[in-house]
């Protein structure tokens, strides 16, 4: 305790009252409003159900002929395996694609506030496994999975 | 640097925008065979996608999207000489941005 003397606590204090007061005026007001922060829970979960219910609250809804999926059903090179989601369903809110064999599931969300619901990436798969694609729209999730195998795995190196 | 690079195409009445980073998107779980330590994880995790300045398209990306991202998405009522803007940010806190005039 008396290793804070008195002066180095006072210009702290300030210091952090004048942070406070920044942040209450909006001057650290994030430069991408729009955008919300990367959702590191969502990323970080190990399963896919843990992943949608970070990102939406639910687990994975049932399958909907809505929502196609494009990729192929073998992938030679687990590091790099296209991925093309469309959908025909009206105002799409966001797109996410899941691997659910890989440690980590959830591979992308998407948020679209112009664009149509399509998304189309190149992605990483450690192995064999079913791939779950899911929709947002009108509130409702619309899911899309397949499964894709894997000669030769993509994590790992 | 990371290089960025962004491009239209007219695909079925509509415009796809595609962009292309290059970056490493390291996953973390990755040992170096000479070190055989552990090469912490470096990628992107936020990719803003704009049309005439306003956001029309926002990408968090895990680990496992593929080293050099690719990605597209489409818009319907772009017209020739719009503005298409792409920013990223990655876990290190670096930056990249790219932009182009829509065509065809």
């Amino acid at each position: 305790m008396n290793s804070l003397d008195r002066r180095t606590f006072l210009k702290s204090a300030l210091a952090g009252g004048i942070v406070t007061l920044a942040a209450s005026a909006g001057l650290l007001k994030p430069t991408r409003v729009l955008a919300a922060a990367w959702p590191a829970n969502a990323f970080e979960a190990k399963t896919a159900d843990d992943a949608l219910k970070a990102l939406y609250g639910a687990a994975a809804p049932a399958t909907s002929p809505a929502v196609t999926l494009k990729a192929p059903f073998q992938a030679e090179n687990g590091a790099v395996v296209p991925i093309t989601v469309s959908t025909s369903l009206p105002k799409v809110e966001s797109i996410a694609i899941l691997v659910k064999e890989n440690p980590n599931p959830l591979v992308v969300k998407v948020a679209f506030t112009g664009a149509e619901g399509y998304f189309s990436a190149r992605m990483k798969m450690g192995k064999t496994s079913d791939v779950v694609v899911v929709a947002k729209s009108g509130g409702k999730l619309y899911a899309a999975s397949q499964q894709i195998k894997v000669t030769v795995g993509g994590c790992g190196g | 640097m990371a290089l960025t690079k962004i491009k239209t195409r007219p695909a079925e009445g509509a415009t796809e925008i595609l962009v292309l980073v290059n970056h490493p998107m390291e996953t973390g779980q990755r040992v170096d065979p000479k070190t055989k330590e552990k090469i912490p994880a470096h990628f992107i995790q936020k990719l803003a996608i704009e049309l005439n300045g306003k956001v029309i398209a926002d990408v968090d990306m895990g680990v496992a999207i593929s080293k050099d991202p690719l990605v597209a998405v489409k818009v319907k009522d772009a017209k020739s000489g719009d503005k298409v803007k792409v920013s990223w940010s990655d876990n290190k806190g670096e930056k990249g941005d790219a932009e182009t005039d829509v065509t065809g």
